[in-house]
Formats: structure tokens, C-alpha cells, sequence
């Protein structure tokens, strides 16, 4: 990057006049050279900007949280106790902060059906239909909206007498439950604003894998006389398999390290608590900053270890298909 | 290039931050007159940019040539308690209810003793260390419920309930005669919930009621506060007397529905009054009734401090920062516009509170714990997490009473008081 800088003559301005002069004098000899090097550069440079905002934003973060993990802090004093694993033994011992993950069974249940939804619309809109780029912006939409909307829109629709009890009632059903409110039906309600906020973007990942197999592979099989399923179970299937796997793989990451939506709509209350809220419950509501960031490593490497297995048993060889 | 540049600010920041709370601070003569621009925090969005502004221009024509910048925060604890790890936590702020007495020297800049502002504020000793004080309240609440007054008398009520055996029938004769809403919990929002927690100490007249918890290992034994308290709460819930969907509850709504009638009563401090007479018909219907219950056959109210106005310790104008703060306590009539307990001990009480005072309520101010047991019930709290003042504990209490969760509220006090034991014992062991 330094030899690259020489080089350019742009960055001279910014450079102290010291370092210039010696670069100006030999740049007429060099100049072959330093071009080449600040070719072989520019695609870091690129990358730099990149790296940089990943390391400041996630990498020294995560280290830090780890960190905190080894210590018995409050998230203010300036005085804070080295304890080592003790935030992990705790957590070990009480099992009961794990039984919140049985909230994440209904997101994880939410995923199945927000991908083969996904996957439903992503081969309809590939094949040659009416309005397709008008249905993919409609389905894609709610993935733009931001989530604090989101949870305030359905605040609405979940209201007693709200949107949804109101369409309901038109249909003629007469007895709604509380949708919130009710306990045995809460994570179900949540996990439909999920799924309906999270779809658009399994079906873009969808469409692109889709769009990216060879057209003549269809026509071919068009011409072979293959119906619109045999397509889609022999070309599309196979040839977007990888993508497939990397959507459940988000998915399940994802029904674990579930926030947004449950902590804006319901704060976590009446049973809908999920690893992630009982963790910022107990940084910033027992102030116990050692304790959550131990488990928020522990989720960490959940993650981390599912995305292993699923690498495992989903192998992300490339089907060749012509 | 670019890149470099942005590390470097990234590194900046980093470095800023991890000087957290030791940054030196410039020192000014005492007698210094107020002068340049200070930054003042606090969480009243709602009047940063009409009242405040008011209260700023008078404060500079007192003092020509200053300038006061103002920083609304909505979530007000949670932000600036982060960002009291750096310096730059504006000059004049609200101290973070979270923070413990021992810290206050680190954050804060003190502003004389307890015995000598003792003599002219009410509240001192809530943000207070080693005699020295480092808050001023802003204001004080006493703690009830507010109602709407042509909804009880609607429903035949005129006199305030003695016992909350009273007050569930007259909750039951508002449903039955008017069709409101008798009690509306504001789950949803959470926070409201945990105003129940301020009637602790004020049914047992027990001005130690709090730095008392410290010593019991059983806060919900029958007979406590705690325990009527609670138990209250959830045979509102149980008895149907609350909004039909609590989670879906809207703290913004529930002003309305109560100015409007649709609502009969809610436990909120009186600061609330004000809120609830701006969004009414007629700000008459609207009143304040000390906690059902009487000691000595006198009703007993909680009055405590609200936020508490402070002077950052990093601050580099502390003259101004002191002349705004000792202007806003003394001289804005914030508390009189909030219809509060004015921080200045002499001053009247507001117009609002006025009923209390005929009825000869009296009101309890908690002590503040032995100077060996500073912050001991709070370190007691968080370490059981099972948070007195956090919405989570009332919601529970609200669920088991409405049928959503299958909890009996025995076993809610038998678990409370068993994290409880657990967590005293904890600390007492260290």
C-alpha cells in the first residue's frame, strides 16, 4: 500500500513534503514499476474500506464482548472484577436461561415454511409470467421496511378489533383469539410477522440462483416435453442447491438469535422471550454486563456450530447441469 | 488513503472510549461568571422544544452571552448510562436512576453537603454519597392512582376506597354501571407497571420500608407491603377488571381513553396528573387518590424525588452548568408547570396535589440506608434479577391474574422470596 502511494501522483498533496520530493525525483525512472504495484493494489484498497468497517464494527466488538465475558462489571463503573470462566459456570448452572430456546423452535418452524414459500414464488416468477417484475417488487417489499415499523404495523393488526380480527370477521369467523395476548398463540403471531418480513429476501436469494442456471437447459427440456414440476424438481432443485443450504443456514441462526420483531411488539412479555432479549434483559436491566456478554458468546458459538454441521451434512459442491 | 483515514478515527474513537470516565477536567475559578455554551440532557422530549427554549431565554437574559443546547433522549436511562462511558455526557444531565450512591463521585460533580442543601431541598439524600449530594431533584411525585372523576361518580362512587377490598368493588360498580375500562395496566409500555412498586413503604407508614428489604429474606410473607401490593394487583387482573388485551395496551392511547371516560384509573405518579388534564375534555375529571389502604386512619402516600439534575465531573464549563442547574431547580418553574412537588422545601404545593392536602394524606419520604448498607437492597435486586422496578416482575403478576400463564400467586411469592434469600445471601457472604 506504501509503495503504491509513491506512485500515485494524487495523494502527493496529503503527503508530508519530505516524503514527496524523493518520490517526485525518481518517479520518471520508477514509473513502470510503481504502476504496476499500484495496479496490483488498487483491489485491496477496494477491500480496505470494507475490512475496515467490518473489523471496527464487528471483529473488535465481538473481542471486546469476550472481554467483558471474564469480568463481574455493571456496564458503568470504572471498577470492574477479573472472575475468568465464572460468568460460564454460572450459566452452566442455570439451566433455566436456556429454556427460552423453546421460543426458537416456532421461528425455526417459521423458517421451513418462510423458504418453501420462498422457493414456491421464486420458481412461479422465474417462468414467464404476467406483471413478474411488479409480483417481485410487491414481495420484496417488506423486506425494506424498517423492522421498528414493522412491529408497530402489527402492533395494529393484532389489536383486539384490529385489522386482522376485522378481515376475519368479514370472513365470518366469530371467535378470534387474542393474538398477542393469549399465550398459547403469541409466538405463532410473532413468527407470521417474521416469515412475512424475512420471505422477500429468501426469494431474491432464490431468484438470482434460479436465474443464473443455463436458459437453454430449459428450453432443452421444454422441447423433451418436462412439465413445469419435472423443471423444477430436475433443473431448478439441483441447481440451486447451494443457495438453498446457505438460506437454512440464515434461517436457523436466525430463529435463534431472534430480537427485533418479538422485543419491539411485545418487549419479550407473555412468554415471548428469546435467547437474545433475555441476554439484553440482563446486561442493561440487572446490570450484570459479564453475564450477558458470556451469554452472547455462548450464542455465538451456537451458531457457530450449527453452521458447521449444516456445511457438513449439506455439502456445497456445485451440481453441474450442463 | 481514505481507509487509513477512517482507521484513524476508528482508533480515535476507540481511544476515546476507553477512557472512560478518567478524562481530566478543566478548573475554573470559583468566581467565574457563567459564560459560553453548555449541553443540557434530559428525557423531556416532549418539551425540549417549548417549554425548555422558554426557560433557556429567560436563563440568558439573566446572563447575557450564554448559550443553552439541549439533547432530548427518549430512552433516556439506557443511552446515557452507555454513554457515561465517555466524557461526553453533556454538562447538565439527569443522573441514570441505575446508578449506585458509590459511583456518583466518579460521574458527577458535587454541589455541597447533604446538611447544608438539606436546609433548602426536599429529596437530597436520593442522589447522595458520603454526606455530599450530587443530584437535586427536578421534582418530587407521591405516588396513587389517577382517575377519572365523572366515571366514579357516574358509577355512584364519591368517597376514596379505604381498603383494596373497597377499591375492587368499586372497580366492579364502574364496569357494571358505566361499561369503562375500571383499571388499565399500560403492560405493553411495561414501565407504567413498575409505578406500582412506589407504594412500597407508604401502606406501613414505614419511612425504612426500603433499606429494610435488606434484612428479610421474605419481602412477600403475608402481611408486607409487598404482598398487598401485589396481591391487589393481580385480583384486579383476575376479577377481569383491566383492558381486555394488555399486551396490545398503548401508553399514548391511555391518556385519551382516560381523558375521554373509557378508562377509569390508573397507578402513576402525580407527575402524570398534568399529562392526563392536557389530553382530557375537561382537565376537572381528572383526580388523584392515594393507595387503598389506611394506617392509623389516615391515607399514606409515597413522595419521592423524580430525575435528579446533576453537573457531568468532565464538564468544562461547570460555572454555567451550575448557574443553569441552581436557575432551573429554583427559578424555571418546571415543577410548577409539571403540577410536582416543587424540589425547594418551602414552596407550596401545586394545585393539582390539592386534594391530598385537604384530606390530610400524609406523606412518607424513605430514609436513606445506613451509611454501611449504601445501595444494599438494590445490589440485592439485581443480583436476585428479579427487578423491582422492572417491568418483567409485574407482568408476571399481571399474567397469573388474567389466566395466561398457569402460576398460582403463591407460587410467585414463594419463588420471589426464594431468589430473594438466595441473592441475600449471596452478598452477605462476600
Amino acid at each position: 500500500m506504501v509503495r503504491s502511494r509513491t506512485g500515485h501522483p494524487a495523494p502527493k498533496v496529503a503527503e508530508p513534503a519530505g516524503a514527496a520530493v524523493p518520490a517526485a525525483r525518481h518517479q520518471r525512472v520508477r514509473r513502470p514499476l510503481a504502476e504496476r504495484a499500484r495496479r496490483r493494489a488498487t483491489p485491496y484498497l477496494f477491500i480496505a474500506a470494507a475490512l475496515v468497517l467490518l473489523v471496527v464494527f464487528t471483529y473488535v466488538p465481538v473481542v471486546s464482548m469476550f472481554g467483558y465475558s471474564l469480568l463481574d462489571w455493571d456496564g458503568l463503573d470504572p471498577v470492574s472484577e477479573f472472575v475468568g470462566a465464572g460468568n460460564y459456570a454460572e450459566l452452566v448452572t442455570r439451566p433455566e436461561l436456556f429454556g427460552v430456546f423453546t421460543v426458537s423452535l416456532y421461528y425455526f418452524g417459521g423458517t421451513v415454511v418462510q423458504l418453501a414459500a420462498a422457493l414456491y414464488f421464486a420458481a412461479i416468477l422465474s417462468f414467464k409470467v404476467r406483471f413478474r417484475n411488479f409480483f417481485k417488487g410487491v414481495l420484496f417489499f417488506p423486506y425494506l421496511i424498517n423492522g421498528v415499523a414493522i412491529g408497530f404495523i402489527f402492533l395494529y393488526v393484532f389489536k383486539p378489533d384490529g385489522v386482522l380480527d376485522t378481515l376475519l370477521g368479514l370472513l365470518g369467523v366469530e371467535d378470534k383469539p387474542l393474538w398477542l395476548g393469549d399465550r398459547s398463540v403469541v409466538n405463532h403471531s410473532l413468527t407470521g410477522v417474521s416469515i412475512w418480513r424475512y420471505f422477500g429476501l429468501n426469494l431474491v436469494l432464490f431468484l438470482g440462483a434460479i436465474q443464473s442456471i443455463p436458459a437453454h437447459l430449459f428450453e432443452a427440456a421444454q422441447m423433451d416435453g418436462a412439465t413445469r414440476w419435472q423443471q423444477f424438481r430436475h433443473i431448478i432443485v439441483p441447481g440451486i442447491r447451494p443457495v438453498i443450504g446457505l438460506n437454512l443456514i440464515l434461517g436457523v441462526s436466525g430463529a435463534l438469535s431472534v430480537f427485533e420483531i418479538p422485543y419491539i411488539m411485545t418487549g419479550g412479555a407473555n412468554g415471548s422471550a428469546t435467547f437474545v432479549i433475555q441476554t439484553v434483559n440482563t446486561a442493561f436491566k440487572y446490570h450484570k454486563v459479564g453475564l450477558a456478554s458470556a451469554m452472547a458468546v455462548v450464542l455465538l458459538a451456537l451458531v457457530l456450530i450449527v453452521t458447521w454441521i449444516q456445511r457438513r451434512t449439506i455439502p456445497d459442491d456445485t451440481t453441474e447441469l450442463s | 488513503m481514505r481507509a487509513r483515514l477512517t482507521l484513524l478515527t476508528a482508533g480515535l474513537l476507540l481511544a476515546t472510549a476507553a477512557c472512560a470516565g478518567n478524562g481530566p477536567a478543566t478548573e475554573q475559578p470559583a468566581d467565574a461568571k457563567p459564560s459560553g455554551t453548555i449541553t443540557v440532557l434530559t428525557n423531556r422530549t416532549d418539551l425540549v422544544d417549548t417549554a425548555f427554549k422558554e426557560y433557556a431565554k429567560r436563563f440568558t437574559e439573566l446572563h447575557p452571552g450564554v448559550e443553552v443546547k439541549f439533547e432530548g433522549i427518549t430512552n433516556y436511562e439506557d443511552e446515557v448510562r452507555i454513554r457515561m462511558n465517555t466524557p461526553e455526557y453533556g454538562d447538565v444531565l439527569l443522573i441514570p436512576n441505575s446508578v449506585t450512591p458509590s459511583q456518583l463521585p466518579s460521574f458527577f460533580e458535587p454541589l455541597g453537603s447533604t446538611q447544608e442543601l438539606g436546609k433548602k431541598y426536599r429529596f437530597i439524600n436520593e442522589q447522595a454519597y458520603d454526606g455530599k449530594v450530587y443530584g437535586i431533584a427536578t421534582f418530587g411525585n407521591a405516588q396513587g392512582f389517577v382517575y377519572n372523576k365523572r366515571v366514579f361518580e357516574a358509577a355512584g362512587v364519591t368517597d376514596w376506597p379505604t381498603t383494596p377490598d373497597e377499591f375492587i368493588a368499586d372497580l366492579k360498580l364502574v364496569r357494571e354501571k358505566t361499561g369503562a375500562i375500571p383499571y388499565y395496566t399500560n403492560y405493553a409500555a411495561g414501565w407504567p407497571l413498575t409505578m406500582w412498586e412506589s407504594f412500597r413503604g407508604s401502606l406501613s407508614a414505614d419511612r425504612d420500608y426500603v433499606s429494610g428489604l435488606a434484612h428479610t429474606d421474605a419481602p412477600w410473607a403475608a402481611g408486607t407491603d409487598h404482598h398487598t401490593i401485589d396481591s391487589l394487583l393481580h385480583r384486579i387482573a383476575a376479577e377481569g377488571l383491566i383492558e381486555k388485551d394488555p399486551t396490545t395496551s398503548d401508553w399514548e392511547e391511555s391518556k385519551k381513553l382516560i381523558g375521554s371516560g373509557k378508562v377509569a384509573s390508573m397507578a402513576l405518579g402525580s407527575w402524570a396528573i398534568v399529562q392526563m388534564q392536557e389530553a382530557a375534555a375537561s382537565p376537572d375529571d381528572i383526580g388523584f387518590m392515594p393507595f387503598p389502604q389506611q394506617n392509623a386512619g389516615k391515607f399514606h402516600a409515597t413522595i419521592a424525588g423524580d430525575w435528579k439534575i446533576a453537573i457531568n465531573k468532565h464538564s468544562e464549563n461547570k460555572v454555567t452548568a451550575r448557574a443553569w442547574l441552581d436557575f432551573f431547580v429554583d427559578r424555571s418553574g418546571y415543577a410548577a408547570d409539571s403540577g410536582s412537588i416543587p424540589p425547594v422545601a418551602d414552596a407550596p404545593l401545586p394545585e393539582q396535589l390539592k386534594p391530598l392536602e385537604d384530606k390530610d394524606v400524609q406523606f412518607v419520604e424513605q430514609n436513606p440506608a445506613p451509611a454501611n448498607e449504601t445501595g444494599l437492597t438494590n445490589d440485592i435486586d439485581e443480583k436476585s434479577e428479579i427487578g423491582l422496578n422492572q417491568p418483567e416482575y409485574r407482568q408476571r403478576i399481571v399474567d397469573a391474574g388474567r389466566g395466561a400463564s398457569e402460576e398460582s400467586l403463591e407460587a410467585i411469592f414463594t419463588d420471589l422470596n426464594a431468589k430473594w434469600k438466595t441473592a441475600r445471601a449471596a452478598l452477605a457472604g462476600n
